[in-house]
């Protein structure tokens, strides 16, 4: 069966973890990787891997896209350069799945709205951010048997997990996250909190989602959508666990989550980054399915 | 020790680490009662904000009786002499926050982080001093850390903007001798014109002897809280500490009987419960936990039978940090569960 070929931009940790998981996958083949630093690891492993890598960012990828045959690409960079290598590649009919804050495209979170994304034929998903794939689903668990007026959600994450750019940008995840708590999970109100845990050895990702209730909760029904979504999550994230809950208290509906990754070329306590990159893997793949199935052909878009 | 003359600057935290034991329902006319008498008591600065800081309004913290903007709103244009604070933690709350307590009126901004985690905090700090504010790196559960790392964690701070650095003792677990280490070491490795402050709580009874530690260290800022009202057995009651100032010489500017008289006849009267040395907050400082569990530990020993004691220590054992309160209701659930407690309790 042939596959559907990709671009990985951003050769990082998140990169070379998203190239661990395209190789597996049955319809994707990761073929290039960009960087901008000729000196980079990840650019050494992924020729190691038999891709095609240039130094020179996106531009460097650009005059090779119609020869190799390059249908999705993935931007594991940063919110500052995403828009420019978007518009880049869409000209060239590229499907661009964002891992960065940037958000120019709508939010993607599989088991919530990935079909619609691809029924509708965007050239652009964001992958919102770590603590949203890993709480979105439970909120919309809840939002999809009754109304949600109040949902809240608590990542926290270890120390080591969490590089320089969210640092310096923390409220970019809290403002994204809460955003997308509300518009995707199906809430009037979406909050999102954040902590960083520096404890040795690394804890795994733990995520709290508070949901208010308009009305009495309906216990029965909730546990079950509740079951039925961590069960759609392990597809792509295998250790994603309902740890305790959901725990009823009047109106609040309240389940404890951790996620650990599956540990390709991330550390397995890094859940919130692996948790990024299978839902991204997922998104291209169910591109990548309807591209082969020949229900859809990505055109060039005008930047 | 001889501290005579030496001045410093106290800071109130009654009405901001005290909104934890009162789960943030303090009224703003209790606000605005308690910050008059606290301005004409000499007090020269006093935090008003949800207990875990600006946003800090939520399911998991909880929701206060009213808004930062409206406690900042009201109680700012009463005070003659004070200043007020705000608090923020970045994760929890954001510059735009920060910009609304601005445009409020408050004079210093606090940006607190765990102690390790000093690099989330360049955004609030750079902004805050951008804006003309006192802006305070405050860093937390400081006991958790050796001198040196905590330096190098101040030191970022600075790099940001912060004129001012505090060690703050979050667990209230540091004995005198820990402090002198900590602000010492901030003292002797930060810019002369940076302040040191000291945040302390009073679990092992030790809030006014570690803040003259602190003093005689080189902190010359100081937290107490009026009638000592804040998270676990409260932090240093400021009352006390004044007096205990005035005994040795340190000036605070603050008015021993006037201080004393807005704790007994304003402060302790609000109080949901005696804010004391009690089993449980004596755990949070024998075994180094973050004082604003302690009412979430209680709650969670009420509905699933496992004592507080026993999911605080638990806690500490997990290093859980500030700010994972939601993990309080989770490994009680999970200790109930051990111990046969829970029968229902799902988990796929």
């Amino acid at each position: 069966m042939s596959k559907i070929k990709c671009a990985i931009i951003g050769p990082g940790n998140i990169g070379t973890d998203l190239l661990y998981k395209l190789r597996r996958s049955k319809v994707l083949e990761p073929v290039w990787m960009v960087g901008v630093d000729p000196s980079s690891e990840g650019l050494a492993r992924a020729r190691e891997y038999g891709l095609k890598t240039t130094d020179q960012g996106v531009d460097g990828l650009v005059p090779h896209v119609k020869a190799d045959g390059v249908q999705i690409a993935f931007d594991a960079t940063s919110a500052y350069v995403h828009k420019d290598n978007s518009d880049k590649l869409n000209a060239l009919g590229v499907m661009m799945i964002d891992l960065t804050p940037a958000a120019i495209g709508p939010y993607c979170v599989p088991p919530i709205n990935l079909k619609e994304h691809a029924g509708k034929r965007e050239m652009n998903v964001n992958m919102v951010t770590c603590g949203g794939q890993a709480t979105i689903p439970m909120v919309y668990a809840v939002s999809r048997v009754q109304k949600v007026k109040y949902a809240e959600i608590i990542a926290t994450v270890s120390s080591k997990s969490v590089g320089p750019g969210t640092r310096k940008n923390i409220d970019e995840f809290t403002r994204t996250t809460a955003g997308a708590v509300a518009r995707v999970g199906g809430a009037d109100q979406g909050k999102a909190i954040i902590v960083i845990n520096p404890a040795e050895p690394p804890m795994i990702m733990r995520d709290t989602i508070h949901c208010l209730t308009v009305d009495e909760p309906k216990q029965k029904e909730i546990e079950q959508s509740v079951r039925d979504m961590v069960a759609e999550v392990q597809k792509y994230v295998p250790g994603y666990r309902l740890v305790n809950g959901p725990v009823f208290d009047g109106h609040r509906v309240t389940s404890f989550m951790q996620v650990e990754g599956l540990g390709d070329f991330l550390p397995k306590y890094a859940g919130n980054l692996d948790i990024m990159t299978a839902s991204a893997t997922r998104t291209a793949e169910m591109f990548a399915e309807e591209i082969l199935a020949g229900r859809l052909s990505l055109d060039a878009v005008a930047a | 020790m001889n501290l005579k003359g030496i001045k410093i600057k106290v800071h109130d935290m009654s009405l901001r680490d005290g909104m934890h034991p009162k789960r943030h329902q303090i009224t703003i006319e209790q606000m605005k009662t308690i910050a008059k008498g606290l301005d004409e008591a000499g007090v020269p600065l006093i935090e008003v904000t949800h207990g875990d800081g600006l946003g800090g309004a939520s399911v998991n913290y909880g929701f206060p009786a009213a808004s930062d903007e409206e406690y900042l709103r009201a109680v700012i244009p009463l005070l003659h002499q004070a200043k007020v604070s705000a608090l923020l933690l970045p994760g929890i709350g954001t510059v735009d926050h920060l910009k609304m307590a601005a445009d409020c009126g408050v004079t210093t901004i606090r940006v607190a982080t765990h102690c390790t985690e000093a690099d989330v905090s360049e955004q609030h700090i750079s902004l805050g001093r951008k804006m003309g504010l006192d802006t305070v790196g405050f860093l937390m559960m400081a006991h958790m850390i050796e001198p040196a790392q905590l330096v190098e964690q101040a030191k970022l701070m600075e790099s940001y903007g912060a004129n001012c650095i505090y060690a703050t003792d979050s667990a209230g677990y540091m004995l005198p001798d820990d402090v002198t280490a900590r602000t010492g070491a901030l003292r002797d490795a930060l810019k002369p014109e940076t302040e040191i402050g000291f945040h302390g709580h009073h679990n092992l009874s030790m809030g006014v002897a570690n803040s003259i530690a602190a003093v005689a260290a080189g902190a010359r800022r100081i937290d107490c809280a009026c009638g000592g009202m804040g998270a676990g057995a409260g932090n240093t009651p400021m009352e006390v500490f004044v007096a205990v100032c005035n005994r040795m010489g340190i000036e605070t500017g603050v008015d021993v009987f006037k201080v004393s008289d807005v704790a007994e006849d304003l402060v302790t009267p609000i109080m949901d419960f005696p804010v004391r040395i009690d089993r449980n907050s004596l755990t949070l400082g024998y075994a180094g936990v973050y004082s604003s569990f302690l009412l979430f530990a209680k709650r969670a020993e009420a509905k699933y039978g496992v004592p507080a004691r026993e999911i605080l220590l638990e806690l500490g054992r997990q290093k859980m940090v500030g700010g994972q309160e939601d993990m309080i209701e989770d490994t009680a659930i999970t200790m109930a569960r051990e111990r046969g407690l829970l029968k229902t309790a799902s988990a796929a």
